[in-house]
């Protein structure tokens, strides 16, 4: 493994962090993991509730075969042992938000076993090299209610709607070491979760959340002491709570003191961390096997409808990008990151190829340069006068395909796109209508570099006679009497002609 | 008005659907007879009401001549562990006191689909949790028996005590009850009746307040093997919204009532001559053999070498399950909420508990919270959990070389209340000999034999393969026709 060069300077020398990663994802699925009970965000208090997630007396749990595949097809992704046999136990503690007084989940026998994560070198973020992250497991259990404290003086209100929904508790092995390679990690980690459609990875709306577990030890000695940090619900407050617990154990560890097995809380206001519970006041949590599901079998035909089901992961898709479609490896990283970004992408690559009338592999290059630089920039440009609505697939490739005809020079793509976004209206005629064509008709060219030639003799006899780099001195005068509609290979190939006779 | 209260099921209901006499008729008896009946506290709510209702609407039917059901004009004891849509439903304890479900229990649902009508909901021991049903909130049940020159009250057996109370005081022509380590047996023998816990998962634990979820069965109290035959039909059956459910048809079981025996070999246990058994019940089973052997059926030894350990077993996984089954009753959804001037959540949560507990249900919360604990789950509920294994392994293969085993279904004969309220470990051991076929979540049955000299009842237990509640009933059938067992309570209530 490539080790991070991450370290922490103490007054002892450097200190190296150890990260380890908990994040709890929700499934995708319309219902909860043990009920019917939709799981839509956002919904009333108390609308979306069950009497099995009320827990009301004599209720039984039903486990929810959407929830299950997508856990199933989720370990896939990363490469994961599935397990055939697996089991549901209780995690038993009195809260408010946990109506049954026990959280379904899975303790001793995972859906999904050990797996892998690969995260891209990143200089600049400072990771000098591709590495594989471990995952130990990934696990199925409930979600709890919400408590809201600020309704009433005296009382905490209880919200069940998000009682029940189902999570995957995906579990990383203490492999990273910067919290670059841990924001990459979640980076990573959401990108395959919305491939594969099995969470929606929406951070802010907590579909995604971690628990953070840091130490620190010098390079080469055994693991220390960790700390947990709960629920850190973004990229930025993931490294955050790094940073800091990192420097914070590292200055009680040199001042003599030992770092606490806690669990703790995150400020997001002051960027640190506090206690939230020691190891002393831990719950027992009592788990043992629910007596009310029986152990989950997966069989063959199940296990393989989800390996079916799973669409190109990013690695693959990357790869294949620079293979195939011959891509820059940036581009195909920036292309591949996101669900959307390559499916946009993919559309208009293959309306692009269909207009151009070219395999997918001789425009990738000019669709990805357009995708990622030209259209953006564009839109950048016009701001709030943008419509995004006019920008549909069909019409940037209609640009494309004019530019890759000659028709229109790069400067026409972007002024013609410029309009399409805030008019409407299609490419073609917009370049017909506006005069936003390149002229490549040879006679009214050949005319205009006539005059250039004979207004230019002492420059015509000095190329003649060697100094070459006057060619470009044409090529802009010519362009410039064609008030830059010129087709320039055309204006090339004539004044070439001209010009060497 | 004619007093149909000596009837049972199959009598009311050929009865009803023949014209002999109406549904109406049937209920109207019942319903006086219970409210008669208040002495035996078998009753925590009494729903005459209900009961009135659907005997109208099988007269109903009758009249436009459609299809009355398996239980039709049938009023019947609902024990009070099952939730009743609208109608109180309290485990017997006072956390629940006051709680009126949104919702029917499948079992019950299935009851009224069949064309059952409901009398009341039946007292119990508090969760179910007990064998003398001393630990409801609302008082111990009677049993209708004395023993015999005593006018002590004796225990009617626990925990489906109202049920077992009820129907032998022919207070009801049947009840539901609930099985755990012995809860429908145990008190069936008691009291001289019939009762049948049928393979785990034949009937839907959907909408009964759960006590050990892995061990629960709901099953039919009756005073004959064909009324427990018609009403476990009506009850059983695959339910998808109780996991544990099995999948599977269920049979005609009241058609295929056949006593005759021949051909089958029937298993007697050695393990189960156990001391501390009264000599009374070992002679019981002794008759038992004989009329096995009377109705062609052959005799076999047979060892369930891991007997002993299946009571401490129990009580370590009933606990254990209990005590997080129970972890909803916190007082804050529903049920009785205790909230001390300036409480906080976890003072509300032990206010709550406290008062809202019986003694018998804390010490089973607190024996389970105990053997869940972390440095001790290992030693006891790991132990445990092997320890099922084996007798489920006991039983596999004693079902090698015999079809049905027969044997005693308690130690000994129903006892005073409050003879044994000091003694929990002497109480546990009433459910010695039920607990085994419960880990093993096997089909048992417990049959009237005969009476002991003291004029108590004293039951058979049959246990039969896994699904072969068949076997179990025709059994039961033949001791049923050859003991005659047709003592009946002395009216005193």
């Amino acid at each position: 493994m490539s080790e991070s060069t991450y370290r922490i300077q103490g007054a002892t020398g450097e200190w190296e962090v150890v990260i380890g990663l908990e994040v709890h994802a929700q499934v995708t699925s319309n219902a909860k993991l043990f009920s019917g009970a939709s799981t839509a965000f956002g919904a009333e208090p108390n609308t979306q509730v069950s009497l099995v997630d009320a827990a009301m007396p004599g209720m039984l749990p039903v486990p929810n075969r959407e929830c299950i595949r997508q856990a199933v097809r989720t370990g896939m992704a990363i490469e994961a042992q599935i397990n055939k046999w697996s089991r549901f136990d209780r995690k038993n503690y009195f809260y408010a938000d946990l109506p049954q007084g026990y959280q379904i989940s899975q303790l001793y026998h995972p859906i999904v076993g050990e797996g892998a994560l690969h995260i891209e070198a990143d200089e600049k973020a400072g990771i000098p090299q591709d590495k594989t992250i471990g995952i130990e497991r990934i696990h199925v259990e409930q979600d709890a209610g919400k408590l809201m404290h600020d309704q009433h003086p005296t009382m905490s209100y209880v919200d069940l709607n998000r009682t029940g929904i189902a999570l995957m508790e995906i579990v990383s092995k203490p492999d990273m070491r910067s919290p670059a390679e841990a924001g990459a990690y979640v980076r990573k980690l959401r990108s395959i979760l919305r491939y594969v459609g099995s969470c929606d990875g929406n951070m802010e709306e907590g579909s995604m959340r971690a628990d953070v577990n840091v130490s620190v030890r010098k390079p080469g000695e055994e693991f220390g002491t960790r700390t947990e940090t709960k629920n850190v619900n973004s990229v930025r407050f993931v490294m955050q709570v790094i940073e800091y617990e990192a420097n914070r154990q590292v200055d009680v560890l040199e001042n003599g003191g030992t770092v606490d097995q806690e669990t703790r809380l995150f400020d997001p206001g002051t960027g640190t961390t506090r206690t939230m519970r020691s190891k002393e006041d831990a719950h027992d949590y009592r788990y043992f096997p629910d007596p009310d599901l029986l152990p989950l079998e997966l069989d063959d035909s199940f296990i393989e409808e989800c390996r079916a089901s799973l669409p190109e992961l990013p690695d693959a898709k990357r790869a294949r990008y620079e293979n195939e479609l011959g891509l820059t490896p940036y581009n195909a990283r920036e292309l591949t990151a996101e669900v959307e970004t390559f499916g946009r992408f993919e559309t208009l690559l293959a309306a692009a190829a269909a207009k151009i009338g070219k395999p997918e592999a001789k425009v990738a290059t000019q669709v990805a340069n357009w995708a990622l630089s030209v259209a953006p920039g564009v839109v950048k440009s016009l701001g709030d006068e943008a419509n995004m609505a006019n920008a549909t697939a069909e019409r940037q490739a209609s640009i494309l395909a004019m530019q890759d005809k000659g028709e229109i020079s790069g400067g026409q793509a972007k002024e013609i796109y410029e309009i399409v976004l805030k008019e409407g209206g299609e490419p073609e005629a917009i370049a017909d209508e506006r005069g936003l064509k390149q002229v490549s008709d040879t006679g009214a060219i050949e005319a205009k570099i006539d005059e250039i030639i004979a207004a230019n003799e002492d420059k015509v006899a000095e190329y003649r006679g060697g100094k070459e780099k006057l060619f470009g001195f044409f090529v802009g005068q010519t362009m410039k009497a064609m008030q830059g509609k010129a087709n320039p290979a055309v204006v090339n190939q004539l004044l070439k002609a001209k010009l060497d006779n | 008005m004619t007093d149909f209260t000596n009837l049972g099921v199959k009598e009311i209901r050929d009865g009803v659907a023949g014209g002999d006499f109406t549904a109406r008729e049937v209920a109207e008896s019942f319903n006086a007879a219970v409210a008669a009946a208040a002495e035996l506290n078998a009753f925590i709510v009494t729903t005459p009401d209900h009961a009135l209702a659907a005997a109208d609407a099988t007269d109903a039917k009758r009249a436009k001549g459609e299809d009355l059901g398996k239980m039709g004009g049938v009023p019947i004891g609902m024990k009070d562990l099952f939730a009743t849509k609208g109608v109180q439903t309290t485990a017997a304890s006072h956390i629940l006191e006051g709680f009126k479900p949104e919702y029917e229990s499948t079992v019950s649902q299935k009851l009224w689909d069949a064309g059952a009508g409901m009398l009341g909901k039946l007292n119990l021991d508090q969760f179910a949790m007990g064998s003398s049903n001393e630990t409801s909130y609302f008082g111990n049940v009677n049993s209708p028996w004395k023993k015999d020159g005593t006018n002590a009250a004796m225990s009617p057996g626990g925990s489906s005590g109202g049920s077992s109370s009820a129907v032998a005081a022919r207070i009801a022509p049947a009840a539901t009850g609930t099985d755990t380590g012995g809860s429908i047996r145990q008190p069936a023998a008691f009291t001289g009746i019939c009762g049948i816990k049928p393979t785990y998962g034949r009937c839907s634990r959907w909408g009964v307040v759960a006590f050990a979820s892995s061990l629960d069965q709901a099953g039919p109290m009756a005073r004959s093997v064909e009324d427990c035959a018609i009403m476990l039909e009506a009850m059983a059956g695959f339910d998808p919204k109780d996991a544990t459910s099995l999948q599977m048809d269920v049979p005609d079981w009241e058609t295929a009532l056949s006593s005759d025996l021949k051909g089958k070999k029937v298993g007697i246990p050695k393990e189960y001559r156990m001391e501390g058994t009264d000599q009374a019940i070992l002679d019981s089973w002794e008759q038992g053999k004989a009329m096995l052997r009377d109705a062609g059926a052959e005799i076999v030894d047979v060892s369930l070498p891991h007997t002993k350990y299946a009571l401490p077993a129990y009580y370590i996984i009933a606990p254990a399950e209990a005590s997080s089954n129970l972890a909803r009753y916190d007082g804050v959804r529903y049920g009785l909420r205790v909230l001390p001037e300036g409480a906080g959540l976890q003072d509300m949560y032990a206010a709550t508990r406290a008062a809202g507990f019986g003694d018998e249900v804390k010490r089973r919360v607190l024996i389970g919270t105990y053997v869940l604990s972390a440095g001790f789950y290992d030693a006891y509920y790991t132990q445990a959990q092997k320890i099922r294994t084996l007798v489920a392994q006991d039983f596999e293969k004693a079902f090698a070389t015999c079809d049905v085993i027969l044997a005693p279904t308690t130690p000994t004969a129903s006892f005073p209340l409050g003879s044994l309220n000091e003694d929990p470990l002497t109480m546990y051991l009433n459910d010695v000999f039920a607990v085994p076929a419960s880990l093993a979540g096997l089909p048992a049955m417990s049959v009237p034999a005969m009476v002991n000299s003291d004029g108590l009842p004293l039951g058979l237990q049959l246990v039969g393969k896994p699904f072969d509640e068949q076997g179990v009933l025709n059994a039961g059938l033949a001791i049923q026709q050859r003991a005659g067992f047709d003592a009946q309570p002395e009216k005193w209530w």
